[in-house]
């Protein structure tokens, strides 16, 4: 496989991966949001093997494996899981005004495309380009966040926004150290289970994990 | 080798265009009742649907206008002249150059105007809300539609649908994230444009979700026969249009009757494969509500924004 190639390859996982968010932007079902992030880790995954073949540094493909494994098979598993325990798998969540929502996703990714423009000239990199689509990532993961009001889909928003770092890093400066990479990972994981944890705390005081209920919580005057 | 005139090459075009289309319409009706268990009335049976309604008498409302009965034909006409600038079997067509794409937008825009105010000419509810409904989706597809588009003409900088087919064939292939992003908004917008099953269904005269047919339920006789049939070449068109812009080769590109003549076994074997795509996407869909509409074309509009985003950030 040529670098040109590589890299041609690469673009369409860095195009998947805007899809995927965009897709998770606007999914309502929580299976889909769960397959929909599995794939979104896939296309990293791989990703993250072009950029290791393209630049020659063999610890990206231990992180690649890193983000196969888990991304794409324990932390869903993980959730999915947990949506079972709080029989919340077959949910609907009610979404309002998707074309705006839409919109705004687009604006972002705009917005990212100006952001990174410097940055691009600057780099030398094959895969400099894809700097835009990680930085539109974390901002879709970000848009997803404030949108939802749903506990289990705010943290896959999260989680779709630490992929977008992940990218980030590995298409800017081919990568951080493999210590930090497997820290980080650490992180995610222990994170999923702390999330588990708390899905059932917020479902036990509130009997629902509408995050809105919060409101409650303020003090009365 | 024989060289044909462009002339002649024209008219052989619009002769495949006005033969094929109930062919293509018959052989996804065949597939489809295929795929469904069902045995089908044959490849041909269009064109008997068509030659019956010819033979019938015209039944016209008291209250019907010119315009209702001008509609037909210039429906007619119209589809058959966008289907002289599509390149179809050959990129020299004399017509190529007089249009470009987004003239056949516009062409297109056209028939759904003139239709929609023959829904509303008698006055019926049904008609009434049928040209509301198809304008309603037009309004969302059209900008859709040209932005798709104008992705496939970034790449080879023209609007010409002829150039546009010679630059994907010449140039030297390149995996590109934004002809992939294109061409899936231009299959959610050709379903919506041809009426195709998530967002209205061609073989229901169900009032509650009908949307073509509402508009021509008053239409009969050779009137319903010159409408339908425009509407079997509008799906052959949109196909052709998807052909010319994503997958060009084949296309004859000098005018020598050979390759004139592989133009067009390749046309045959692409439209034979787009049509089992089609009924994949149709027995595989159910008919949305038409309130989720919007989405679905707005998520069309998406992927076409994102098709020219991905242009000018990944390429």
């Amino acid at each position: 496989m040529s670098i040109n190639l590589a890299a041609q390859v690469n673009s369409i996982m860095a195009a998947l991966i805007l899809l995927t968010s965009f897709g998770l932007l606007v999914q309502r079902r929580m299976y889909g949001l769960l397959h929909l992030f599995a794939w979104q880790g896939l296309f990293l995954s791989i990703s993250t093997a072009i950029v290791g073949y393209v630049s020659g540094s063999h610890h990206l493909y231990i992180s690649s494996i890193l983000t196969l494994a888990l991304k794409v098979i324990l932390i869903p598993y993980i959730l999915h899981f947990l949506m079972k325990q709080l029989h919340i798998h077959k949910e609907v969540e009610q979404l309002v005004n998707v074309p705006t929502i839409m919109l705004i996703g687009i604006a972002l990714v705009i917005f990212s495309y100006y952001l990174t423009a410097p940055i691009r000239e600057l780099s030398t990199l094959v895969t400099r380009s894809t700097l835009a689509v990680a930085l539109a990532t974390v901002m879709l993961g970000l848009l997803m966040m404030i949108t939802r009001r749903h506990a289990v889909t705010q943290i896959i928003g999260f989680l779709a926004l630490e992929n977008g770092l992940f990218f980030a890093a590995t298409s800017a400066t081919y990568g951080m150290p493999l210590v930090v990479e497997l820290g980080v990972a650490l992180d995610i994981l222990i994170a999923a289970f702390i999330f588990g944890i708390f899905f059932f705390q917020i479902r036990t005081t509130f009997d629902s994990l509408d995050v809105e209920q919060m409101t409650k919580l303020k003090e009365e005057d | 080798m024989i060289e044909l005139y462009p002339f002649i090459i024209e008219a052989i075009q619009i002769v495949i265009v006005l033969l094929f289309a109930p062919l293509f319409v018959g052989w996804v009706r065949m597939l489809k009742c295929w795929f469904q268990g069902r045995t089908s009335a044959g490849l041909f049976q269009p064109y008997r649907g068509i030659l019956k309604l010819f033979h019938k008498d015209v039944i016209l409302a008291e209250n019907a206008s010119w315009l209702f009965r001008f509609t037909p034909y210039l429906v007619f006409g119209v589809t058959v002249l966008a289907g002289g600038i599509i390149p179809i079997i050959s990129l020299t067509l004399p017509f190529a150059t007089v249009a470009d794409v987004i003239a056949i937008v516009a062409l297109f825009a056209i028939v759904r105007f003139f239709t929609a105010l023959a829904g509303m000419d008698i006055g019926t509810a049904f008609g009434g809300m049928g040209s509301s409904r198809e304008m309603m989706i037009g309004s969302l597809a059209e900008p859709a539609m040209l932005m798709a588009i104008f992705t496939v003409s970034l790449i080879s900088q023209t609007t010409s649908l002829s150039n546009m087919a010679d630059v994907v064939i010449h140039k030297e292939f390149i995996l590109r994230p934004s002809m992939a992003f294109a061409l899936l908004a231009f299959v959610l917008i050709s379903l919506a444009e041809t009426g195709r099953i998530p967002v209205d269904n061609p073989a229901t005269h169900l009032e509650l979700t009908m949307i073509h047919e509402a508009m021509i339920l008053e239409y009969s006789g050779r009137h319903l026969a010159l409408i339908e049939w425009a509407g079997m070449i509008k799906l052959f068109l949109f196909t052709t249009i998807g052909i010319a812009s994503f997958f060009p080769w084949g296309i004859s590109t000098s005018v020598n009757l050979i390759n004139i003549s592989a133009g067009i076994i390749f046309l045959i074997l692409k439209m034979g494969f787009l049509g089992i795509g089609l009924i994949l996407i149709e027995t595989g869909l159910a008919k949305m509500r038409i309130f989720r509409v919007p989405e679905f074309l707005g998520s069309a509009f998406l992927l076409s924004t994102l098709g020219m985003l991905s242009y000018f950030i990944l390429e």
